[in-house]
Order: C-alpha cells, then sequence, then structure tokens
C-alpha cells in the first residue's frame, strides 16, 4: 500500500480541505490532546517507539529531538517547520503543502503542545507562492474552527503558527541558517553549540523539523507508534516519500514502506525511459554520493542500506540515470550548484567549491591534467569536517562519490580530451 | 534644515500604494513586536514587486527607514539572497531550472529555445523590455523536469510547444493597444 501517511487524502477530492483532513481521521490526536487523553511523555514515548527519523536529510529521531526541548523552562519557545525544499531532486514537501496542508498543522500543533511552544514557524522556501496560498487558507479554515489559536477547542492551550518565505538561499534549509534568516539575517549558519533546543529562534528555545516529519506525527498518534514501525524496518520506521527524477516513465513522488526494494520503486515510476539502460542512481538528494546500477538494484530504501553501501537516503530525492549520461558532466553540475550556494562564511568550503568546481569544468573543456584527479579528492577530503555547517560536507560527498565510482571517465576525458559516453 | 521629528515611515508610503503598505504590516505582525528585522524580506519583496522586479537604492533605504532598522540590515538581505534583484529587469522573468533532474531531462534544450526565441542570452532583458531569461537552482519541482518559473508561477514538463504558448500569451498582454484591435478581426 501506498500513500498511507502524508499523503492519505491524496486521492480524495479537493485533498487540502479541512472536510477532506477531517474524514481521514484528521486533527482526532489534537482532540485527544485538548481532551486529556494523551500527554507530552505518551506522545514521545510513541514517537520512540515508531522510529521516526527526520525527514530533512540528517535522519535523526524525531522523539528523541522532541525530548530535548527544556519544555519546562519559563518563557517563549517556539516549533520551527523547515519547508525549504532546496536539496537538489527533492519535491515532496512541496506536495505535503499543497495537497496536505492541515496535517503539517496538526503535526505542528501537536509539537507545540508537546514542548510548551505558543508560537510556531512554518519557514518555505520563497519561491513556494503556491503552497503559501493552500497553507494560508488552510490556517484560516483552522483557525474559524478553533483549532488553531488561542484557547483551543475551549482549553487553555495556545497555538499560533504563521507562514513565512524565503528569499531564495539553499544554504537557508540549513536548520541554524533558517533560523538566522527567519531573523530578517543573511542565512548564515550559527555555530553549534548551543543547538537551537537551548538557543533558536530570537534568542528561544526551538526545535526545527522538516514538513514531512511533522507531518508523519498525527498518523503516528493515531494508530501508535508500533503500527509505524511496522510499515517500515527496525531502526527505519514507516514510510517514506521517495521523490523520483530523472530517465523514469513517471517522474513523481512516492511515499511507501521504508525497506522497499529500489527495483519496486523504479517500476512503481513506470521504469526506465524509453526502455534505456539504467546507469546508476543518487539516491538521497545531490548530496548524497552517486551508486553504480548493479549495486542500486540490490538495495532497499532505508536509512540502513543505503548507508552501508556509502551513500545516504538524505531527503529521499532518488536521481536515477541512463546510460547516455556523462558523468564528469553530472558531477561538473553538482560543483557548480555547491559553489553557488556556499554562503561564503568558512573558507574551506568557499574556497574549496570554487576550486572544485572550476577544476571540473576545466577537464570538461579538454584542459583537464592527470594530477586533477587525485587533487580533486584531497581537496574535497579537506572540505569535509572543516566547516560550521555540514554544506561542506554536501559539496565534497558527492565529488568523492563521482571518483570513487566513476573514476575511469574522469581519465578517459583527461586523455582523450572528449566524453567517454558521449564521445 | 533637519527636521528630527519627520515620520520616517512617509518615504515608503510615497514610493508605494497604500494596499503594499497594509500587506508589510501584515507580515510584520507574525514577528515579536520587539524584533525589527524578520520584516525586512517580506517587505523587501513587497516593494519589488511593485517597483517592476527590482530593488534601488532609494527603496531599500524607504524600507529601512519604514522598518526602524539600520540601512545596511537591509542592504545584507538584499544581497544576499537571488531572489532580490538590484538590477533592472524585464515586466516578466523566466527562471529556468538547470539543475540535475532537469538537465537530465532536457533543460539545456528549454535554454537554448528561450534565447533563440527572444533573440538574448540568459541573465539577460529583451530591448522591449518585457522578458527577462535566466538560470536558477533547483525549484522543487524536478518531477516536471524540464521546469520554469514565470514570475510567481511554476510551469513544468516543458516542451517547446509549451514554451512558446507561455511567450506568446505574455507577448500578447503587451501588444500596443491598436495591434490588439487588428487582431481582435
Ligand atoms: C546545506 C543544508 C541544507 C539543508 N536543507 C534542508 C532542507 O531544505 N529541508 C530540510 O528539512 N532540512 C534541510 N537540512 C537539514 C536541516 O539542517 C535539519 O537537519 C532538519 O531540518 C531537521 O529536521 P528533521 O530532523 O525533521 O529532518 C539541510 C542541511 C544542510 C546542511
Ligand atoms: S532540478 Fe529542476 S526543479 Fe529540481
Amino acid at each position: 500500500m501506498a500513500n498511507e501517511v502524508c499523503f492519505r487524502t491524496l486521492d480524495l477530492e479537493t485533498p487540502w480541505s479541512l472536510e477532506a483532513y477531517e474524514s481521514v481521521g484528521g486533527y482526532s490526536s489534537l482532540r485527544k490532546i485538548i481532551a486529556g487523553e494523551l500527554d507530552h511523555e505518551k506522545i514521545i514515548d510513541e514517537l520512540k517507539l515508531s522510529a521516526l527519523r527526520g525527514r530533512g536529510g540528517a535522519g535523526f529521531p524525531t522523539g528523541l529531538k522532541w525530548s530535548f526541548m527544556p519544555r519546562n523552562m519559563p518563557g517563549q519557545k517556539y516549533v520551527v517547520c523547515n519547508s525549504d525544499e532546496g536539496e537538489p531532486g527533492t519535491f515532496k514537501d512541496r506536495d505535503i503543502l499543497r495537497f496536505n496542508p492541515h496535517q503539517l498543522i496538526e503535526g505542528m500543533a501537536i509539537a507545540g503542545y508537546v514542548m510548551n511552544a505558543t508560537v510556531g514557524y512554518n519557514y518555505m522556501r520563497g519561491e513556494f507562492y503556491e503552497p503559501f496560498d493552500r497553507m494560508e487558507q488552510a490556517l484560516k479554515e483552522a483557525r474559524s474552527k478553533n483549532l488553531i489559536g488561542d484557547n483551543i477547542l475551549g482549553s487553555d492551550f495556545c497555538f499560533e503558527l504563521h507562514n513565512h518565505l524565503g528569499g531564495g538561499a539553499y544554504i537557508c534549509g540549513e536548520e541554524t541558517a533558517l533560523i538566522e534568516s527567519l531573523e530578517g539575517k543573511k542565512g548564515q549558519p550559527r555555530f553549534k553549540p548551543p543547538f537551537p533546543a537551548n538557543y533558536g529562534v530570537f534568542g528561544r528555545p526551538t526545535n526545527v523539523n522538516n514538513t514531512e516529519s511533522y507531518a508523519s506525527v498525527p498518523a503516528i498518534l493515531e494508530n501508535g507508534g508500533q503500527w509505524f514501525l511496522d510499515l517500515g524496518k527496525p531502526n527505519n520506521g514507516g514510510t517514506k516519500i521517495f521523490s523520483v527524477s530523472g530517465h523514469v516513465t513517471n517522474p513523481g513522488n512516492f511515499e511507501i514502506n521504508l525497506g522497499t526494494p529500489f527495483k519496486d520503486l523504479l517500476e512503481m515510476a513506470g521504469g526506465m525511459l524509453a526502455g534505456n539502460q539504467l546507469k546508476a542512481v543518487i539516491p538521497g538528494g545531490s548530496s548524497s554520493p552517486i551508486l553504480p546500477a548493479e549495486v542500486m538494484m540490490e538495495l532497499t530504501m532505508d536509512y540502513d542500506a543505503i548507508g552501508k553501501a556509502g551513500s545516504m537516503l538524505g531527503s529521499g530525492a532518488v536521481m536515477v540515470i541512463d546510460e547516455s549520461v556523462c558523468m564528469v558532466e553530472l558531477a561538473a553540475r553538482t560543483a557548480h550548484f555547491y559553489y553557488e550556494e556556499s554562503c561564503g562564511q568558512c573558507s574551506p568550503c568557499r574556497e574549496g567549491t570554487g576550486w572544485m568546481s572550476r577544476v571540473i569544468h576545466r577537464i570538461l573543456e579538454g584542459e583537464g591534467k592527470p594530477e586533477d584527479i587525485d587533487n580533486l579528492d584531497r581537496v574535497a577530503g579537506n572540505i569535509m569536517g572543516r566547516t560550521i555547517c555540514a554544506l561542506g560536507d554536501a559539496a565534497a560527498m558527492p565529488i568523492k562519490g563521482f571518483l570513487k565510482n566513476y573514476r575511469h571517465e574522469f581519465e578517459y576525458m583527461i586523455e582523450h580530451k572528449r566524453s567517454m559516453v558521449k564521445g | 534644515m533637519t527636521d528630527l521629528n519627520y515620520d520616517k515611515s512617509l518615504h515608503l508610503k510615497e514610493l508605494i500604494p497604500q494596499s503594499a503598505i497594509d500587506e508589510i504590516e501584515q507580515w510584520i505582525l507574525k514577528y515579536p513586536a520587539e524584533r525589527k528585522r524578520p520584516p525586512i524580506m517580506p517587505a523587501l519583496k513587497v516593494v519589488q514587486e511593485h517597483n517592476g522586479n527590482y530593488l534601488t537604492t532609494e527603496m531599500m533605504q524607504a524600507v529601512a527607514e519604514y522598518l526602524d532598522v539600520p540601512h545596511v540590515a537591509v542592504y545584507e538581505v538584499a544581497t544576499f539572497y537571488t531572489m532580490f534583484n538590484l538590477n533592472e529587469m524585464g515586466k516578466h522573468v523566466l527562471s529556468v531550472c538547470t539543475n540535475l533532474s532537469c538537465s537530465l531531462r532536457g533543460s539545456d534544450k528549454v535554454v537554448e529555445h528561450l534565447q533563440n526565441r527572444l533573440n538574448i542570452k540568459l541573465g539577460e532583458t529583451t530591448k522591449d523590455g518585457v522578458f527577462t531569461i535566466k538560470e536558477v537552482e533547483c525549484m522543487a519541482a524536478c518531477g516536471g523536469a524540464p521546469m520554469l518559473e514565470v514570475d510567481k508561477v511554476y510551469h513544468e514538463n516543458l516542451t517547446e510547444e509549451k514554451i512558446d504558448k507561455i511567450l506568446s500569451d505574455i507577448a500578447a498582454q503587451h501588444m500596443p493597444a491598436k495591434e490588439e484591435d487588428n487582431n481582435g478581426k
């Protein structure tokens, strides 16, 4: 079965309406909380049991994250949703926002209750005008039914949620850059510690989760943590939305159980475009190292399996690549992206991303030198772990992946001044 | 002589209509009252929209005065984020994604077609000031690759015919009145 969690309204008419959401059980967890049938400890226990891991890329257990928030500390606390969705290949949060906005609203309200936060911000990337309008409409509906706002459903629980729009910067998907941006500044990541749970938006304790993470919570509480866990596999609970793009017949989002074989997912997406041969897959967004076809065809889609194979499940963005693609070109486009998006704060990332991009482009232009390959690998290695945020690693890992799996294509191009694939 | 009591919000009010000021005021309500910077980004977006897709120094200063923040706080934001344009733009901005998924599905052909049809290069504006084309990074619509954004709207699964339709629809909006009459038959 597919579309059981975040996409469960998808087949209904006007899936984004309150009516559609309530018809599948929506807002029943919030109602239980208000009725005193579900307290914050029980919620965290269920989340821990569910093995829900952060859907934004890092895969950190959500229940554990929520338990770190100092809920009894006096003063304002915030819950923030990361709907910046900038990792190339990823397009799932846009569809949650457009097609099931109420589930995100309920998830955030529950988070607000658990962490004693009365204000939430949903930070959407700047280009998300259509999702923004849907979210605003849904908030209006929720407010009119007193599901959001002051004294929710007559209780003393108050939670106000605001939609925010960014300005176009991949780095603002990094949670501390997002916080800076929300404060009206340049999106430059902060040093950690202190972590957002202690020092977040406006210097107050803040919980940041991805859209899909928050939106999974209501379904988990309705059906129980064990149900969610059983959908996936141990340590990889639940379903996950995979954004499948590239050379498949039917690109799109597929919400399926974690642990589903990759070859089944490929089939759901209609198989390879025009019957071409699969060459490789980028399994978790542009930051995740590329894996060759023969490796991918044996893998299941979950954090542990993809990790063990030397890549990452990341945001669940699966880019399918056929035999016509030149890996040097793909590496050059990847390197260019990180060069464009480095915020410039840390020198290894600022200088390293530009250097990598220039060298790969030089190879493409037929000016490569044999030593470039080892130098690229070394520079990528020198960026990793030496920056304030993980953009440095995100830039370096895919380049190392291209070199590890397709070194021969780089060597060929340097020697023959033309692509091994395209001639 | 400097009037120390002059109303610092006046400048912006002269530059954009009251409806746009109201929009900015709506945004201001979303953030803690004692925080002055969070509305900078939304305010700049509103102002940019009312100024044909780009910002001038005067407008950035007016925003700073309106929100009572240092000018530099506004410049910093305007220069950091790619959605703010500090140079004149066309009436319609066509942003073509050329990132991985779009390039796998032929964004290079989209760029080529646009450049040929409009006779400009990426980053340029047509002589009549109607179209600007630019290259952008992944827009989170990779399932509909190749894609482009026209002003605020995404267009996905592009083909040459779809692109031609987008261009002719926009061109029709900007046809001088006389020609429109002729076309109306
Ligand atoms: C460069 C960079 C970009 C990121 N972009 C996003 C993003 O677009 N969306 C997102 O949810 N998380 C993104 N993250 C991860 C966030 O920092 C953070 O881990 C996440 O929002 C936490 O939520 P989760 O635990 O629910 O995944 C990014 C991280 C880095 C280093
Ligand atoms: S790669 Fe073009 S929208 Fe994502």
